[in-house]
């Protein structure tokens, strides 16, 4: 496997990969292409433009300028050919498996997935035909005795939810590969910085980029990209992407794309069709953020260590669960996938249970209290009283929650301002428990 | 399509068209490694435009069955023997940097077969660097990144692509990660080993056009004036500021822009 990321490094392809400056006026930013539609030359270009015989933009539901460097930039860090922005991680989930399958289809997936791609994959897709099987993401061969005749996706987190179990990219994708399917891999929580899925085997990627890609909470976002490595041809499952589509022209995408063919085919089709394109603007933002992804990433890595070792040693706490702690579970594979560090976000049971948990939340003054993660700024969720508030102790427990169970997405404050908030409501929240 | 060419079968892609008696036909000649996908957007734009073409599979690439011919001449000798298979009389030939030696052979060997010959990422001598020839000859994927960092320009080094969302760098490399083990090292060794390329030139009687990119590390434009001045017939040639070696990838919109001048030229 040779490097697609080319002669720069991965600092230097967060500021630059996918711009030049502007050829129309020097601008240095990449520009803000806010518009829907651009101007056709004459009629032949347009018309070369519509049946793949050029290449350029025509209309922004299906590519932009500025949305374009995003794409490419993230491909670059990635190590993809190519890549697709979306109207949100959702978006791109969705965009990924609407190219590969359609009804009658089915999906082998880890069962620790973020609670909104859970939801798309027991109570939606099933609506229209595609079906999940959940499997233990730390057992490859859990998926191996998932796969049926129908199966066309693998499909975890590279951390999943909300144990950070981490996913053994390297054993999935080899069952993945040796039943000729692809493997798909949400990389939210890690970013290219902390890993590279393609590295390790994987085939797709897709990110929630209103997490830490964009890093600032300002914009919803998705990227979906492709490493251009999985064979098509070879699998014989895909004839969206090896066959001639009537829907543009006829097009066989392998044949005519080559290892372009997987994204092609999901611009030409789920992103005309579907529409859920990404705004210039939410592009401009989401760059804007890139730029200092590796020293943002970093940063959080390091706050994060820095706030685990605090709270495994509090009394107050009952257990921090982060992989780089020896008593986690995925210690080793922690090491092996991810020495620069687990991500930023991880869970921690405080002593007291669901009283504790909601006086903690409401105690702290830095962290914010809200359903995101993944912002410059440090953020916390109680489950058993905010999100889910409805289930019983059982249920909870079911879903690997615990009621004393905390959710911290660390930012890029000064690490000891957030010990002094993390102390405090620790304290407030055992003393009025007694 | 499919054709039988010595007894191999052999893919071309005619942009989803059949050949059509009486039409121009283009034939386009991939570089080392690679296959027809290199020259989508040129080979569509054609095939929708009243002409045929014939991207090709050499043999031992892309679809093509068989093991890759050693030489450039044999390489022009194959492209002889596709044109009697698919009854074409005569081409305009498009080359791009070993399919650019290989259609300067042909043109002079096979004269009254070729209407036109544009050169893309051309030039003579093409020596290969010691390591890149060692890398490939090992099937070391380092070769692969030694081809994508010295052909394309820094400019493509940091994207900027005339097709959406894609990577050039990592398209580069995916596709030529794509050959068969020992492919990349036959045709490194063929284009280190050719030697005819100026008393070729020479030869050729048809016009010629060069399209060259003026930050190509692999085919300088020195290498590429050398070649140009043995031509005796017409020569035109166009500088893309800014593109390096892989013009198909880095400058597909101003190749075909210049293909479709020089056809209209030739009318
Ligand atoms: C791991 C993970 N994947 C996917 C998503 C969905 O992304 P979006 O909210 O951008 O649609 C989220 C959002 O919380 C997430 O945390």
């Amino acid at each position: 496997m040779s490097s697609t990321s080319g002669p720069f490094s991965f600092d230097t392809l967060s500021l630059h990969a996918g711009q030049q400056p502007d050829p129309a006026t020097g601008a240095r930013a990449t520009p803000i292409y806010q518009t829907t539609s651009f101007v056709f030359q004459d009629s032949d270009q347009a018309a070369s433009l519509f049946n793949g015989e050029r290449a350029g933009h025509v209309y922004s539901r299906i590519s932009n300028p500025t949305n374009a460097v995003l794409e490419e930039r993230v491909a670059a860090l990635e190590g993809g050919v190519g890549a697709i922005a979306t109207a949100s991680g959702q978006a791109a989930v969705h965009l990924a498996v609407a190219t590969l399958m359609g009804t009658g289809g089915h999906i082998v997936a880890s069962h620790s997935l973020y609670g909104g791609t859970h939801n798309l994959l027991t109570y939606t897709l099933p609506r229209f035909g595609i079906e999940t099987t959940f499997v233990d993401p730390r057992d490859p061969e859990a998926f191996r005795n998932a796969i049926r005749p129908e199966t066309r996706l693998v499909f975890g987190e590279v951390l999943g939810n909300p144990g950070l179990d981490i996913l053994d990219i390297e054993a999935v994708a080899q069952v993945a590969h040796d039943n000729g399917l692809p493997l798909l891999i949400d990389a939210t929580f890690t970013t290219p910085y902390l890993c590279r899925p393609f590295d390790h085997g994987a085939d797709l990627v897709y990110h929630s980029a209103t997490k830490f890609l964009g890093g600032h909470g300002v914009a919803v976002g998705g990227v979906l990209v492709d490493s251009g490595r999985f064979d098509w041809d070879a699998s014989g499952l895909f004839p969206e992407l090896t066959e001639p589509y009537a829907g543009f022209h006829n097009m066989d995408f392998t044949e005519e794309y080559g290892p372009s063919a997987f994204l092609l085919r999901a611009r030409k089709e789920g992103l005309r069709d579907f529409g859920a394109c990404m705004s210039p603007t939410t592009a401009f933002h989401l760059l804007q953020g890139l730029e200092t992804l590796p020293l943002r990433m970093q940063r959080h890595v390091d706050n994060t260590r820095r706030l685990v070792a605090f709270l495994a040693e509090h009394e107050a706490v009952e257990h921090v669960g982060y992989p780089e702690q020896p008593d986690h579970p995925d210690h080793g594979l922690a090491a092996r996938m991810l020495p620069k560090g687990c991500g930023a976000v991880f869970s921690f049971t405080i002593k007291g249970g669901r009283e504790a948990g909601r006086r903690f939340t409401e105690s702290l003054n830095l962290f914010s209290h809200l359903a995101n993660v993944g912002d410059a700024k440090s953020l916390v969720i109680h489950p058993a009283s905010t999100t889910h508030h409805r289930m019983s102790s059982e249920a909870l427990r079911a879903a690997g929650i615990s009621e004393g169970m905390i959710r911290l997405s660390v930012g890029l404050e000064d690490p000891d301002d957030l010990i002094n908030d993390l102390k405090r409501a620790l304290r407030a929240s055992q003393k009025e428990a007694r | 399509m499919e054709l039988t060419v010595n007894g191999s079968k052999t893919y071309i892609y005619t942009g989803t068209h059949a050949l059509e008696p009486g039409r121009t036909t283009w034939l386009f000649v991939h570089g080392a490694g690679m296959d027809h996908s290199a020259w989508i957007l040129q080979s569509r734009y054609f095939a929708f435009h009243g002409q045929n073409v014939m991207a090709v599979d050499l043999p031992g690439h892309g679809r093509s069955a068989g093991e890759p011919l050693g030489s450039i001449e044999a390489q022009a000798d194959w492209l002889a023997a596709l044109l009697d298979a698919a009854s074409v009389e005569q081409a305009m030939v498009v080359g791009h940097s070993m399919g650019s030696l290989a259609a300067v052979d042909f043109a002079a060997r096979y004269r009254d077969r070729v209407k036109g010959l544009a050169l893309v990422g051309t030039g003579f001598p093409m020596p290969v660097a010691e390591p890149l020839l060692e890398a490939t000859r090992a099937n070391d994927p380092r070769g692969i990144g030694m081809i994508m960092n010295w052909g394309i320009s820094p400019q493509s080094h940091l994207g900027g692509n005339q097709a959406p969302g894609l990577w050039i760098h990592g398209q580069g490399v995916r596709l030529l990660e794509q050959a068969a083990p020992g492919v990349l090292f036959t045709d490194m060794n063929a284009c280190n080993a050719y030697e005819a390329g100026v008393a070729r030139a020479g030869e050729i009687a048809c016009p010629v056009h060069f399209v060259i990119g003026d930050r190509d590390m692999m085919t300088p434009p020195k290498a590429t004036a050398a070649l140009a001045d043995a031509v005796t017939a017409p020569v035109s040639r166009t500088v893309l500021r800014g593109c390096g070696h892989m013009t198909p990838l880095e400058r597909p919109n101003e190749l075909l822009d210049e293909l479709i001048a020089f056809g209209a030229r030739l009318g």
